[in-house]
């Protein structure tokens, strides 16, 4: 993918997207919801839309989901 | 409020505590945090320009500066989660506003510069596709002079043609995330109303996936 479709990829919005405040607010609940079962992003739609977008909260959450996964091991 | 599990209860419990058993407690939450901190340090080595004892040195201030402001709201754990899931979130967060803080030591570009050529290399135009490199550069110029505010151009020349990191431009600017990706959210929804408007994109306003 390049030129007019990344530029497209990159401008589109998804109104379900809660926005960074909400997403950090309850990112440790979804962290652990995600790590129990992946299929529980569905109950957090909103969540799961920010952080397919949001750069700097989807690596937060990345890093959030590695430690709850190390810690149970 | 939900009931907390036995041992998020027993942190809890033993943080809000006195004596050798609070002190206790956190040593083994520092403990952890460093950990964390480490581990989140080395995952995102390949982003950072750092390495060694200053990398170190991040993950002992983000484990230092997590554990203070776990202690501070330490009254706001609901249990919705494990203690140790939620007090994880304080450190990882460390790590994320240390390393924006960071970017502005050896910047690449300054977060000003409008260098539209760059526009199609971050779009990954191959150098040889002139015709479309230019075109894509223009309708996007054109789109940004004329429906963005000077803010929303601002924070969309730093990110996108000079590569400043989201986290980094809040240093700068003095900002929130939250605030810094509203900015751009809105931006981002205006452009393409805009390119779709010119028909250059399709007219689909959103997708979900």
């Amino acid at each position: 993918m390049n030129g007019w479709s990344a530029l497209d990829d990159f401008l589109r919005t998804d109104p379900r997207d809660v926005g960074c405040a909400e997403a950090m607010e309850l990112l440790h609940v979804y962290a652990e919801l995600v790590a129990a079962d992946a299929s529980a992003a569905e109950s957090y739609p909103g969540i799961a839309a920010h952080l397919r977008a949001c750069g700097p909260c989807g690596e937060d959450f990345a890093g959030l989901l590695t430690a709850v996964r190390g810690s149970a091991e | 409020m939900t009931p907390a599990d036995p041992d998020s209860d027993h942190w809890v419990r033993t943080l809000s505590g006195t004596g050798l058993e609070q002190e206790e407690a956190l040593a083994r939450l520092h403990e952890l945090l460093l950990k964390i901190a480490k581990g989140e340090t080395s995952r995102r080595g390949g982003q950072l320009r750092i390495s060694g004892p200053e990398l170190d040195d991040l993950a002992y201030q983000a484990a230092a500066d997590a554990l203070l402001a776990i202690l501070r709201k330490l009254g706001q754990f609901r249990g919705e989660s494990r203690f140790t899931t939620w007090a994880y979130k304080f450190v990882i967060f460390e790590v994320s506003a240390k390393v924006g803080r960071h970017f502005w030591r050896n910047p690449a570009v300054p977060m000003d510069t409008e260098d539209w050529d760059r526009l199609a290399d971050q779009f990954g135009l191959e150098p040889d596709r002139e015709a479309e490199r230019r075109e894509l550069a223009g309708a996007v110029r054109r789109a940004v002079d004329e429906h963005l505010t000077e803010r929303q151009r601002k924070v969309f020349v730093a990110i996108v043609l000079n590569g400043v990191p989201l986290d980094a431009l809040v240093v700068e600017l003095g900002s929130t995330r939250n605030a810094i990706y509203k900015t751009m959210f809105d931006a981002r929804r205006k452009l393409r109303a805009a390119l779709a408007a010119n028909g250059y994109l399709d007219d689909e306003t959103s997708r979900h996936s």
